[in-house]
This record gives C-alpha cells, sequence and structure tokens, in this order.
C-alpha cells in the first residue's frame, strides 16, 4: 500500500526536476515512451509506469527496478515524448539515485559494467576492450566467459590487443572534471 | 435573472406550477397554480424586515444544510421576485405550534402584505410553444454507497456542498471548512463518478461535467486555502471542450493537483481522519490518502418528477427519464411535439455552455415559428373522409399525438385531424376500418400502383426501368 503523500509526492517531484531538469508531473501516461521501447519487454516496470511512479513517489519501487539498467538510453522515448519529457534522462538520474541510495548492488553485473567501461575511458580516452572484457569477467567471477568469441574478434582486428590511447589526455580529465561535479550534485559516486 | 423580470415582454411565474397542458403547436392551453406564498407581491417592499422577525429557524435547502433560513423567506440574496414567502410545512402559524410567535411577521410589515389566509390562484393562459428547462437532480449516493460512508461521516460532502461553501454569500462566508469540526482541511481527496459510468449502482451514462468542475474546485480550494492539497481520483478525464484539457493540465502542473486514475473503493474514519482507499491503475498500485475532506462528485440524474412533466407535456423519455429530442443529430432541441422544445440537463447532462447554447437554439426555433402568420408543415399528414367515416373513433385512441378530434358532419360525429399536430405516422390509416383515414402522399392508390408498376411487364423479358430485377 503506497501512502499518497502531499509533502514527499512534490518533494521527489522536485528532486527529479533539479537533477534531471525535467518535470515528470507532466506525464500524463499516453504510453508512447514504453510503445516505443526497444527492451519494455524484458523491463519489470515499463517505462510509462515508472513516469506515473515518480509522480506519486513510488520511490523505492523505482529504485529498485530493473528498468533503469535496462534502458539503453536509445532516447526513443525522449524523441517521441508529446509533452517534451527527456525519459532517458530521468533514466539517467534515476541511475544516480539507485547507485546514491545503494539500490544498485542487486544490478553488480550491469554497475560493474559501467564502472569499468568509465574506468578505461578515464584512463586512455577511448575504450580498451580487451582490458573491459577481462576485468569484466574477472568482476563477475567468470574468468574464461566468451573466450571463443574473444580469439574470433582478435583474429578478426575488432580487439586492439595493444590497447591505445587519444593524444588529449588533460582534455578527457577536464571532462571528467566537469562530469564529476555533476555527480556529486546528483549524491551519486562519492 | 433580475434583467429578464424587467423585461415588458417577459411574464416570470415564480413559486408556480404548469398543472395541465392541452392544445397544440401555437394554441397551448396551460394551466398554473400560482402557489399562495402568504405575501402580496403587490403590496410587499421587500425590505426583509419579516424575515427578521420570524423567530422559526429551519436548514436551508439553498445551502443544503449548511445554512439556515427562517419560516418565511427569499431563498437567496438576488432571488427573483425579491418577495418572501412562508414555508407552510414549518410555519408555526400554520403548523398550530405551542411555540407561539404572535405573527411577528405580519407586525413586522410596514405595507401590511403579510396574509396567511392568501390561497392558490389557478391562472389559465396561452401559449404559441412551450421549451422546457426543468434541469436536473443529483444521484441520492447516501442510499447506495456504503463504501463512502453512506452519509455517516460528515466530512464526506458533495460538490455542490463545497461549491456553497467557496461562495461568498454563502453559510460559511466563503471559507472551506470540515462540517464535523469547522477546522480548515488540509487534504482534500475528491472522488470523480460517483454514480456515474456505475451500471450496477448508478446510472450507465457519464455525468460529462463533473470532471471540469471538479478541476475548478480543486484550484479553487487552492486559492481560497494556500497549505492546502487536493487530490483527485477519476476514471477517465473528460476535457473535451475549448480549452478544457489546458484547464485540466493547469491544475495539475501549476497547482500541483495530484490526479490519480483509479475508483474509490472505501473510505473509512481512522482519528479525525478519513482514509481513502484507491488503485493506482496506472503505477499499478493499491494507494491510500489521509483526507481531512471528502467531496463526492455524484452523478447528474432527472428531476424526480420528470416522467410526470413529460406525460403532461406528452414528451418522450429515455430509461433514465431524461427528455427525449426529436433527431440526436439534426433536430436536437426539439421534442417530437411540435411546439415544445427541450433545453439543458433535462435532455442530457450538459455544461453551462452547452446548455446555453440550447436555450438559444431554442428561442430561435421558437421565434420561427411565432413570426409567421401560418405554419409551414410536411405535407405528409393523414386527412379524413368524413363521408366514408364510420365514427367508431378508433383513430383517436391509437394516435400517438393526440392529433385527431371530432367534428359533426351531417349530424354525426366524425373524426377529424389537426394538421399542425399530425406527425404522418399512418397509424390512424392503418387501424380505420372503413379506409376513411389516407395519408397525403401514401394513398392506397399510389401505393398499388407502385407496387403493380414493376410487373406491368410480367411475362416480357425486359422489366420497366428503374424497378428492381
Amino acid at each position: 500500500m503506497l501512502q499518497l503523500n502531499a509533502d514527499t509526492v512534490h518533494s521527489f517531484r522536485n528532486e527529479i526536476k533539479q537533477t534531471s531538469g525535467e518535470d515528470v508531473a507532466r506525464c500524463y501516461q499516453c504510453g508512447k515512451c514504453t510503445a516505443g521501447c526497444p527492451v519494455a519487454a524484458d523491463m519489470d516496470i515499463t517505462p510509462n509506469r515508472v513516469m506515473r511512479l515518480l509522480q506519486i513517489n513510488g520511490r523505492d519501487q523505482v529504485l529498485s527496478s530493473s528498468t533503469i539498467w535496462l534502458c539503453l538510453s536509445c532516447e526513443t522515448c525522449s524523441t517521441r515524448c508529446p509533452v517534451d519529457i527527456d525519459v532517458a534522462r530521468v533514466m539517467d538520474t534515476l541511475r544516480k539515485f539507485s547507485v546514491a541510495a545503494g539500490y544498485a548492488s542487486s544490478q553488480k553485473a550491469i554497475t560493474d559494467f559501467h564502472r569499468l567501461f568509465l574506468d578505461s575511458v578515464r584512463r586512455y580516452g577511448r575504450l580498451d576492450e580487451l582490458e573491459l572484457s577481462v576485468k569484466n569477467n574477472l568482476a563477475a567471477g567468470k574468468p574464461f566467459r566468451d573466450m571463443g568469441l574473444a580469439v574470433n574478434l582478435v583474429q578478426k582486428g575488432k580487439i586492439n590487443l595493444r590497447g591505445g590511447r587519444v593524444q588529449d589526455r588533460d582534455g578527457i580529465k577536464k571532462i571528467f572534471a566537469g562530469s564529476k561535479r555533476f555527480v556529486k550534485a546528483a549524491g551519486g559516486e562519492k | 435573472m433580475v434583467e429578464s423580470s424587467k423585461d415588458k415582454n417577459i411574464t416570470i411565474h415564480t413559486y408556480s406550477e404548469v398543472e395541465q397542458v392541452k392544445g397544440y403547436v401555437g394554441n397551448f392551453d396551460v394551466r398554473i397554480r400560482k402557489k399562495a406564498r402568504s405575501v402580496d407581491m403587490s403590496k410587499c417592499t421587500g425590505c426583509g424586515a419579516c424575515t427578521e422577525a420570524c423567530p422559526h429557524v429551519v436548514p436551508s435547502e439553498w445551502d443544503l444544510g449548511l445554512g439556515t433560513r427562517k419560516a418565511i423567506y427569499t431563498p437567496f440574496a438576488q432571488a427573483v421576485p425579491n418577495v418572501p414567502v412562508i414555508d407552510r410545512s414549518v410555519c408555526r402559524i400554520f403548523t398550530k405550534s405551542k411555540d407561539k410567535c404572535g405573527a411577528a411577521c405580519v407586525r413586522a410589515c410596514v405595507a401590511k402584505a403579510v396574509n396567511h389566509k392568501q390561497e392558490d390562484e389557478i391562472i389559465n393562459e396561452k401559449f404559441g410553444a412551450i421549451v422546457v428547462a426543468t434541469g436536473y437532480s443529483l444521484i441520492p449516493w447516501e442510499q447506495k454507497y456504503g463504501e463512502y460512508g453512506g452519509g455517516r461521516y460528515k466530512d464526506v460532502i458533495t460538490s455542490l456542498h463545497f461549491e456553497r461553501m467557496l461562495q461568498a454569500s454563502g453559510p460559511t462566508s466563503g471559507h472551506v471548512i470540515r462540517p464535523s469540526d469547522g477546522k480548515e482541511p488540509k487534504n482534500v481527496v475528491f472522488i470523480q463518478c460517483v454514480g456515474s459510468r456505475d451500471e450496477s449502482k448508478g446510472v450507465p451514462y457519464c455525468s460529462g461535467i463533473c470532471c471540469m468542475y471538479t478541476a475548478k474546485q480543486a484550484i479553487l480550494l487552492k486559492e481560497h486555502v494556500h497549505e492546502a492539497q487536493p487530490y483527485v481520483f477519476y476514471i477517465d478525464l473528460r476535457a473535451t471542450k475549448k480549452n478544457y484539457e489546458q484547464f485540466v493540465l493547469r491544475a495539475q502542473r501549476d497547482y500541483g493537483v495530484i490526479y490519480t486514475r483509479g475508483r474509490v473503493s472505501k473510505i473509512y474514519q481512522k482519528g479525525d481522519k478519513l482514509v481513502v482507499r484507491a488503485a493506482d491503475t496506472l503505477a499499478g498500485t493499491p494507494v491510500e490518502v489521509e483526507a481531512d475532506l471528502v467531496v463526492l462528485a455524484t452523478a447528474v440524474v432527472p428531476q424526480t418528477d420528470a416522467a410526470d412533466v413529460a406525460r403532461m407535456l406528452s414528451i418522450p423519455h429515455d430509461q433514465f427519464t431524461l427528455f427525449t429530442e426529436a433527431h440526436p443529430k439534426l433536430r436536437p432541441v426539439e421534442s417530437v411535439t411540435r411546439g415544445i422544445f427541450l433545453a439543458g440537463a433535462c435532455q442530457s447532462p450538459m455544461d453551462i455552455p452547452e446548455s446555453v447554447s440550447m436555450a438559444s437554439a431554442c428561442a430561435a426555433k421558437v421565434m420561427g415559428i411565432l413570426s409567421h402568420e401560418e405554419l409551414t408543415l410536411d405535407p405528409t399528414i393523414a386527412e379524413v373522409n368524413a363521408d366514408d367515416c364510420s365514427g367508431c373513433l378508433a383513430c383517436t385512441r391509437v394516435c400517438p399525438f393526440e392529433a385527431i378530434t371530432t367534428v359533426a358532419h351531417n349530424g354525426r360525429m366524425v373524426s377529424q385531424v389537426i394538421a399542425s399536430i399530425c406527425q404522418g405516422c399512418g397509424t390512424c390509416a392503418a387501424t380505420c376500418t372503413a379506409s376513411a383515414i389516407t395519408l397525403k402522399g401514401f394513398t392506397n392508390e399510389e401505393i398499388y400502383s407502385q407496387i403493380e408498376a414493376p410487373f406491368r411487364n410480367a411475362g416480357k423479358k425486359e422489366v420497366a426501368a428503374g424497378a428492381p430485377a
């Protein structure tokens, strides 16, 4: 039983507005976001239902859902939304909330991948596929996962064994520093 | 109202009832009972001294019991005419109460207008056309919705009560309060569709006006009580007219009204709060609100005596006793009885702009009839051949429009069709055993010729052009 309480309802709506810039109160539940979402069928809570839960402070349900982690950020929803809500951006905000509030531990595989991916980009300015694959497999405790596939990928030159890095590493640092402020403001990464 | 009361072409019969309607378009004979108001209208100056003097206080119908009135009263400040009436069911003189008032109203009246002996007056007048605008009533929800308390909780009120509270000249001087303790409410829950779209306990139709007035009341609540929080429970939001959708969105976005899609299942008392339980069907979760005040948008239903009015006027009504229009698309303001028109919610639930449109259309239709010396009618009506008529009068009994009367012809009584009433349905012609009634344009000869035409060349190879092969 969800207790509808005006104070928490409005404060949660405001919290999302301040962090993402999106006013979820505008949503009138047409369902177009869900209809266009390529992964909606695999989500436990569909995107339009996420928007509704945000309107009534269904914080626990949303932050512990698989939806926010399955979202591919393809932005089909944002592009098609008739009331101009950037749904993908809201999903992004929810992932930050979820990490900050400790809900994300249930989605360890996905958050590990996100973290390792960003680590790689932070250090080299681009993705080191080999390093990411190995670290991701280690984090999952399955070091030999997809080994057969790896051989094929290397043979076809899809994985660069020597890695690579961009020249302007200071520029990359600046980008991360900038985004760090944003993440902190959202109460995300400590 | 005041303006029309001053128009020299308009006569308003207040505190009066139409008792009988005879005749037909252009010639309606109407019997009106002008009930005894116990105050002489020609003498009364409307000073209100009698009302002040009257010691007998009863709940006011106009304020739905939220306020009071006297036994001699005008229902509200702007009532037309500004002449009070004595409610004989409560006046101490009429009820012969032991609690004597000494005819305080009579003594207070300087103009000597109060007259307890006044009697009902019956007048008969002729009219050319009739516009029925008897309005609507609200479903008696207390008898049907035990799950909402069935009237047991003082703080569960209807939208009309809420409307009275918003009124600056109303019983609470414009303050929104809880009827139970007079305190200002914080959480106010509005429930739409109480009785509407309810095939089991209420009416199956949509009342049409509740979405908009609920949005309005939620906004006005925020403006009257800034700290208040309106919640609205609805099934669908039907905001279909000009600027309506934007208005509802404004309530949600600018005034922070919390809208939840789902019908409330139950209201129960918890301390001095009312717990409202529903499902948020969009979020897919049951929800609860602790409310201080609950406002029900009850279903629009016809007046309880609508069927009597329909019978008196010979106009049809549907299974809900809403008066039926002659054609839902092409003749929406006419009844099937010529010269009788329908305006407003007696025909179907509707809001103010729609009622005004209908009333304006009625006025134009009436002028269309009354501005001519003669009436132009559809020519396909019934006609009695007086020589053939046996005078059995079977036709008078079957005519659904009471369009057949009798006249003397060669020393005997025969039927005669009143042309302006006849709708050309043909029932009389089919009933007449003497074949004395024909429908113009559909005589037996004409119909037989039509049947014979395609068979005229029977046996030959070609069939008459245009006839079905």
